[in-house]
């Protein structure tokens, strides 16, 4: 066995890797809340409440329907964000003209509803998620034992957020996005149709939380207070990375993420807290985020 | 800042038919109010009131940021729960007596509150919000794991200290008085600093920040004041709490304790005088009777969010008010 540091390295190498899974959990997560931010202009307390739905419609689909994880990964983000367009035509859309704390307290209503009729039904003990066959067992990768299904939760996190990059960089559709965000009536003027997207943005953010739901539900057991144990984490990442660039926040969230696990290592005590003393320190060099504009 | 700058913003309040501050109606609801906070406990039970009361002391703390500086803080429970936590502490390990035990608790509140204020008020609006929220958090973890605050199991049997040393708090009327007379003067001076000059230039950066700028007043200094002395308060009443039940645990520090002072202040009617009573009295009351049902509490708690942002944004009381065109 070698050290690195005078830690074993199979230790340090799997803190690093939950480190590496909780990052790609705040990268997708916070990925959502800024774009959902950038066009809407509210800060969805519902994220974590939508995350753990997407993890509980899987076990739904799963245990009442018989569908595995592979169409899970598909029909949950569907399902779930259709239940987000619902939520944004019929409540959200009402408080665009007001402040927006007022869109802050109403989701935090919703995601307290959500999260209570869950309770209710299923209690709070988690319910187990199998790992899908073609994901059971481990790697050897020399250094490390590497379990398949984890190393497949990074990557496919990497490829959910580099679509999501491309999608709003590189398409007309994703710079008809982004001109809205800048100035709305304008783009409207050209004669786009401002209030669908609005509405399909939300609909998609939330369906990303959701994806990110089914991807962690093997590794955690589902149970409602599994969204909201991650989205103040996540609120901390957002206000780390500013919320004013895709890339940015994908960054942070893994960056964060990996800072969290080395100080497991290091020093056990503090990991809880170490993601909110970066806060405490970024706010103090850098008001406005490491990747934010100055608001 | 100027002193003829802050006379100029004064004036607004010395409107001839004020007694103390209070219109002639204010005055008289006041006075129902503490009438019923004198002879209610001859009706209800004691300890309900008193847990009322704490929660209304919070409720004034609270509103005090959001109504009349504009601040939305969602990381309230961390004074309010390091508040109960010390008091717990020092009542029962150093058996300091009652006033002492809840002034610490104040004071811890105040303490934290200078760090959290001057971080967060670098930010506005949502980003306020959210930092707030991010370092309760952190408060809620160091409580988890610190040795002191008992863990899981919290600081029980934590005994009620005499007041002054000397006058026994045992029977709960005795600590009823105690926290009356707390709330009354809690609420009183939350009252008095809002009519004061520098409550009024609190209400100018509520509504127009730039401008109170550039009159000559350093914003953030005001606000960070206005936010110490709402986490003092926060701290007092999370003290009180502590005394009244003899614990504190990490319920009064979880996150969900600020989401539902917030609640008690939107229900009430933000910026209202009255409104954070009548919202912490509802709340109470809805939380007592509903808590043999489960996670029902947290959906109703949900659903009245909902309902009072889309349709009921005023609150009780302040629905209430605008039907009578009175402010109350």
């Amino acid at each position: 066995m070698f050290t690195i540091f005078g830690i074993p390295g199979p230790l340090l190498f799997g803190q690093l890797l939950l480190g590496l899974i909780n990052g790609a959990f705040y990268a997708m997560l916070s990925l959502g809340l800024a774009v959902i931010f950038g066009l809407l202009n509210i800060i969805n307390f519902a994220h974590g409440a939508l995350f753990m739905m997407g993890a509980f419609v899987a076990w739904m689909l799963l245990n009442y329907a018989g569908i595995g994880y592979w169409w899970a990964l598909l029909l949950a983000p569907l399902i779930v964000g259709a239940f987000g367009l619902v939520l944004e035509r019929t409540l959200i859309s009402r408080l665009y003209k007001l402040d927006h704390l007022y869109g802050l307290l109403l989701t935090f209503g919703l995601a307290l509803v959500i999260e209570g009729l869950f309770r209710n039904e299923y209690g709070s003990s988690g319910m187990p998620y199998q790992i899908p066959s073609a994901l059971q067992g481990a790697t050897n990768l020399g250094f490390m034992f590497l379990p398949n299904y984890r190393g497949w939760v990074v990557v496919a996190a990497l490829v959910v957020c580099l679509a999501t990059w491309l999608l709003i960089e590189k398409t007309k559709l994703g710079a008809m996005l982004r001109a809205a965000t800048e100035n709305a009536p304008l783009v409207q003027a050209f004669g786009v149709n401002v209030p669908r997207m609005v509405t399909l943005t939300y609909a998609g953010g939330v369906a990303l939380a959701a994806l990110a739901g089914v991807l962690a539900a093997p590794i955690y057991s589902v149970n409602p207070n599994m969204g909201s144990s991650f989205i103040n984490t996540v609120f901390a990442v957002v206000v780390i990375g500013g919320m004013g660039s895709i890339i940015g926040s994908v960054l942070t969230g893994f960056g964060l993420g990996v800072i969290e696990g080395l100080t497991k290592v290091f020093y056990p005590e503090a990991s809880a807290t170490v993601v909110f003393v970066v806060m405490a320190i970024v706010l103090l060099t850098r008001p406005a985020g490491l990747f934010g504009k100055a608001a | 800042m100027t002193s003829s700058a802050s006379t100029t913003l004064a004036v607004a309040r010395s409107s001839p038919a004020t007694v103390f501050g209070y219109t002639p109606v204010q005055a008289i609801a006041l006075a129902v109010m503490v009438a019923l906070v004198a002879f209610t406990p001859s009706v209800l039970y004691p300890v309900f009131l008193m847990k009322v009361l704490c929660f209304a002391m919070f409720a004034c703390a609270f509103n005090l940021l959001i109504g009349y500086v504009g601040l939305l803080s969602f990381g309230h429970a961390a004074f309010f729960g390091m508040g109960s936590y010390v008091t717990a502490w020092t009542a029962k390990n150093w058996g300091l007596s009652a006033e002492l035990a809840i002034l610490l608790g104040g004071v811890t509140g105040a303490g934290i509150g200078v760090v959290f204020g001057w971080l967060a008020i670098r930010r506005l609006g949502i980003y306020f919000a959210m930092i707030t929220l991010a370092l309760a958090q952190m408060v809620y973890f160091v409580c988890l794991e610190a040795p002191f605050t008992g863990g899981e199991d919290g600081i029980q049997q934590v005994p009620r200290a005499k007041l002054l040393g000397f006058i026994s708090m045992q029977s709960d009327m005795a600590m009823y008085w105690l926290v009356a007379g707390l709330f009354l003067f809690f609420f009183l001076l939350i009252h008095r600093i809002v009519h004061s000059p520098f409550g009024q230039v609190l209400k100018a950066v509520r509504e127009n920040e730039p401008r109170a700028t550039s009159l000559g007043y350093r914003t953030n200094d005001y606000k960070l004041i206005a936010f110490i002395i709402s986490s003092f308060i926060a701290g007092i009443a999370g003290g009180t709490k502590a005394l009244v039940f003899g614990i504190a645990t990490l319920t009064d520090v979880h996150f969900s304790m600020s989401g539902e002072v917030v609640l008690m202040v939107l229900l009430g009617g933000l910026g209202t005088v009255f409104g954070p009573v009548v919202g912490a009295l509802v709340v109470t009351a809805m939380e007592n009777y509903l808590a043999q049902f489960g996670a029902w509490v947290t959906v109703t708690q949900g659903a009245i969010f909902v309902v009072c942002v889309l349709a009921f944004r005023r609150g009780i009381i302040g629905e209430i008010g605008a039907r009578l065109k009175l402010a109350l």
